[in-house]
């Protein structure tokens, strides 16, 4: 597959704080990447990088094939940001905003005029369009400000916490609108904070902690990389409850409630090799329960306290 | 299309919004010209019987006080500029704007062309009060493109000094008061009364400095008094501090963070 980043050895550090510690980005066109850190991580940092905001101290980038450092405005006609605060004209209103956004990509006026109004039918803003942006709803600036991202058609797309600070559904509604977007081609590099929203949506995920990628992988790899997961059995009958016990050596015994965790990640062959072992001990257990770990766990096992000198 | 086109398309965009903000908040455009107008009034009506006397003979007050006024109309504009540039800078719509591949300085020429249009349209109106209240220039109408002229060159130079001002203060609030001396200079020099009353080093400051031989130049413009260098010495001071302040504008604008 073609990268649509591809970074090795990002460094940035501001004075004596060291905010990114050499990392490596690597995502394939048309997924969706979530670089998933607690605040302070970096993954800021790594955005503003990364859409040549900042300049990193060390290290190289290619965005869609342009190199970050040699053609940044390579890069910058290929991408769309979208950043943590709001970057609306409050001045202007919803659809003056996104033709603001088509004149500055020289669209013409026919052209921009279309795509505004295709984008505020599409984000759900036709009724506000002419109502100034410092009047919206936080749910409402964030669609504008992603519908402005996409005024110029942005191969690969930039999200820095899309969304921090909304309400569940608006948060659904912009899940909606992200996967829509890769179903359409383009690349999407979000960052977050919440596990969630990492596994509803990230192909890939990578976990920065000060400043360093802890894990890179699938949700489900990540999950697999923590123990804890386990098969739950519960037995109504005591005698049946300790002949279980008695197969699955390494079980854990709760004898209060009757339940066995048998430990295993509950992938398919694994469960039926358990359910064969049950039914060849003529054992019917009265519950089964698989506990895969989640990314909390993940999260937790792999993101430390935080040491001195290191933040943002 | 060349670099430079896409910089004029891109500056006309600006400007575009930044006249849409002005329309769109009109008070605020036409309130910068309140101030200029309320100097106007005061220094005629109130002072003016008594500060006229020691002028010359035959020269009125109106006629004295006015090109002062004018300057201070011209820079008066300044404070909303560095407001603005500073507000955009803080809200996050410039990192949008540096994301994109825009032309680097659309967004601070915009800002300038903008508020030179605003300050044309607030020398219009104070001219106007001018002449309700009995300013009679002398002027035909090459000086007036001459002073009309000086006075955009000035609005240039305080304006790119005050985006400037804008781009490096951390809140609006810094920003409107690091500009704000800008427009009490014209009061410290021969606008309101000759410089042949003050004590020496005021004298001293009030004759050499910029905004003092823009004075002279425009009250010879308009009412017909003796020039000499000062025509010269305005103009350089006016493309001197353009200069400058675009290039330092530019500096701090585009430095990497």
């Amino acid at each position: 597959m073609v990268a649509a980043i591809k970074a090795t050895g990002l460094r940035k550090s501001y004075g004596d704080k060291l905010v990114l510690n050499g990392i490596d980005l690597y995502v394939p066109e048309g997924t969706i990447f979530a670089l998933l850190g607690p605040n302070g991580a970096g993954k800021t940092t790594a955005v503003r990088i990364l859409t040549t905001l900042t300049a990193a101290d060390a290290g190289q980038a290619r965005i869609a094939g342009h190199d970050l450092a040699e053609n940044p405005d390579g890069v910058r006609a290929a991408i769309g940001v979208t950043g943590q605060f709001s970057a609306v004209d409050d001045k202007l209103t919803g659809r003056e905003n996104l033709i603001l956004m088509a004149d500055l990509h020289r669209l013409g006026k026919v052209e921009g005029r279309r795509r505004a109004d295709a984008l505020l039918a599409r984000f759900d803003l036709e009724e506000a369009a002419g109502k100034l942006a410092a009047t919206y709803s936080g749910g409402m600036r964030r669609r504008l400000d992603l519908a402005m991202t996409l005024v110029g058609e942005p191969r690969v797309i930039f999200l820095d916490e899309p969304t921090t600070g909304l309400d569940p559904r608006s948060r659904r509604t912009m899940w909606e609108i992200i996967r829509e977007l890769v179903a359409g081609g383009v690349t999407v590099f979000l960052t977050t904070q919440y596990l969630e929203e990492a596994d509803e949506l990230a192909d890939q995920i990578a976990v920065l902690d000060h400043g360093r990628l802890v894990a890179q992988g699938s949700a489900a790899e990540l999950k697999r990389r923590v123990p804890g997961g386990h098969i739950r059995l519960r037995f109504a009958d005591p005698a049946e409850f300790d002949r279980a016990a008695g197969l699955f050596a390494d079980a854990a015994r709760d004898e209060e409630s009757g339940t066995l965790r048998v430990p295993g990640d509950g992938d398919i062959p694994a469960l039926r090799a358990l359910l064969d072992r049950l039914d060849g001990a003529a054992l019917r257990p009265e519950g089964l329960e698989i506990h895969t770990p989640d990314l909390d766990d993940v999260f937790l096992a792999l993101t430390g306290p935080a040491p001195k000198g290191t933040g943002r | 299309m060349t670099a430079l086109s896409y910089a004029v398309t891109d500056s006309a965009t600006m400007l575009r919004r930044n006249l849409r903000h002005a329309l769109r908040y009109p008070s605020l455009t036409l309130s910068t010209s309140g101030m200029p107008i309320i100097f106007l009034l005061l220094f005629v009506y109130v002072f003016g019987g008594e500060l006229g006397a020691g002028l010359p003979e035959g020269v009125g007050y109106v006629d004295y006080v006015v090109p002062g006024i004018l300057l201070m109309t011209a820079g008066a504009g300044a404070v909303g500029t560095a407001i603005a540039i500073c507000s955009d800078i803080t809200a996050g719509i410039v990192d949008r704007f540096r994301t994109m591949a825009i032309s680097p300085s659309a967004l601070l020429t915009g800002h300038v062309l903008g508020s030179v249009v605003q300050a044309v349209l607030n020398l219009l109106i104070v001219i106007g009060v001018a002449l309700l209240i009995g300013f009679r220039p002398a002027a035909g109408p090459l000086e007036w493109a001459a002073a009309g002229g000086l006075m955009v060159l000035l609005t240039l130079a305080i304006t790119w000094v005050s985006v400037a001002l804008g781009v490096i203060s951390k809140n609006p609030e810094a920003a409107s008061n690091v500009v704000l001396p800008f427009q009490l200079l014209p009061i410290l020099s021969s606008t309101f009364v000759p410089t042949s009353s003050m004590p020496t080093a005021v004298r001293w400051f009030a004759e050499y400095q910029p905004f003092a031989p823009m004075i002279n130049t425009l009250r010879g413009l308009l009412t017909g008094g003796p020039i000499g260098n000062d025509g010269i010495i305005a103009v350089a001071w006016c493309l001197g501090i353009t200069l400058a302040g675009y290039l330092w504008a530019r500096r701090v604008y585009n430095r990497p963070r």
